[in-house]
């Protein structure tokens, strides 16, 4: 089983990295882009006896502690077997 | 009766810290205290008066900068180091780290203009009525290097709300004459931060580097008011 974690700046936090990237997806003649927000994703690997509800539990601790700071960051946890 | 009692300083050093050199020689040499290097496997810093979170790289600035620093053994000590009203004092790669580790408010993110700038910087004393800042005057402007890519502070509006309410902003990047401008601001901070303290004033982060302006050697010696206010509050808080 896996634990996929998506961590992405809060909406209200500027990232100055998405919009140098916008800029140069522009170069590459893609005028059509309206934003570019940069993010993270992890997998996490877990042991086949983790349920599913005990590994949505874990990610979501570990993304909330660690993989996310809450202040700048939101994340979502996505299970698949 | 001794007015001037030997105080204890510790720079805390994780792999990656790069800047607890100078900070060892400064409160070596200029301060004139004894002070250790503490390695982030320690627990106990119950033989300390202030402990100085340096500089640096702490874990490469992996996941973002002071984020793994923050899950190191040292720093459940300086979590209750602090709780009981001792000095934290953390500089750049430091201020991250207490950012991250919650014993400050807000983060720092990447700088606004992307680049890692190194260059000197003049700040504005907005606060005088710290334990890091007694010896100033509010508006004393000082001339203090910066060195980082991730120094952009920003929090939500209710944190800055409430940073202002309780006089917690202790310098702002500044022009020379001590104006608060947009020119002025290296990185991009919400309304010019350039460092802050806790509710309780012990502890400080600050993105620019005091440790590096304490010789004219080095271009400035304005870092030497602020370890100099800290020696100061150290002083008055043991007697």
């Amino acid at each position: 089983m896996k634990a996929k974690v998506f961590v992405t700046l809060k909406p209200s936090v500027l990232d100055p990295q998405g919009k140098a990237i916008h800029h140069s997806a522009e170069q590459l003649g893609f005028q059509q882009i309206t934003d570019v927000r940069q993010g993270k994703y992890f997998e996490l690997a877990l042991d086949a006896s983790v349920s599913e509800t005990e590994a949505q539990a874990a990610a979501e601790k570990i993304a909330a502690d660690v993989l996310a700071n809450p202040v700048i960051e939101d994340y979502r946890v996505e299970i698949v077997q | 009766m001794s007015a001037f009692r030997v105080m204890k300083f510790g720079v805390i050093v994780f792999p990656g810290s790069n800047c607890d050199h100078d900070a060892y020689h400064v409160i070596s040499k200029h301060v004139g205290q004894p002070v250790d290097f503490i390695w982030h496997k320690e627990t106990d810093l119950s033989a300390y008066d202030a402990v100085i979170i340096p500089g640096g790289f702490s874990y490469g600035d992996y996941l973002r900068a002071g984020a793994l620093a923050r899950f190191s053994p040292v720093m459940k000590a300086v979590k209750d180091f602090a709780a009981s009203g001792k000095f934290v004092f953390g500089i750049c790669n430091g201020f991250q780290i207490l950012c991250e580790a919650g014993l400050l408010p807000g983060a720092l993110i990447r700088n606004a203009g992307l680049h890692f700038i190194s260059k000197h910087v003049t700040i504005r004393t907005e606060n005088q009525y710290t334990p890091y800042t007694n010896e100033l005057k509010e508006g004393s402007v000082l001339s203090i290097p910066i060195a980082h890519a991730e120094g952009n502070f920003t929090c939500d509006d209710a944190t800055f709300q409430s940073l202002e309410e309780n006089s917690q902003i202790v310098f702002r990047y500044c022009d020379e004459t001590g104006e608060v401008t947009d020119e002025s601001n290296p990185n991009g901070a919400r309304s010019n931060i350039a460092g802050i303290c806790n509710l309780d004033r012990n502890v400080l982060g600050m993105m620019p580097h005091p440790e590096r302006a304490c010789e004219e050697l080095l271009g400035s010696n304005d870092g030497r008011n602020i370890f100099r206010s800290l020696t100061a509050s150290i002083a008055a808080a043991s007697n």
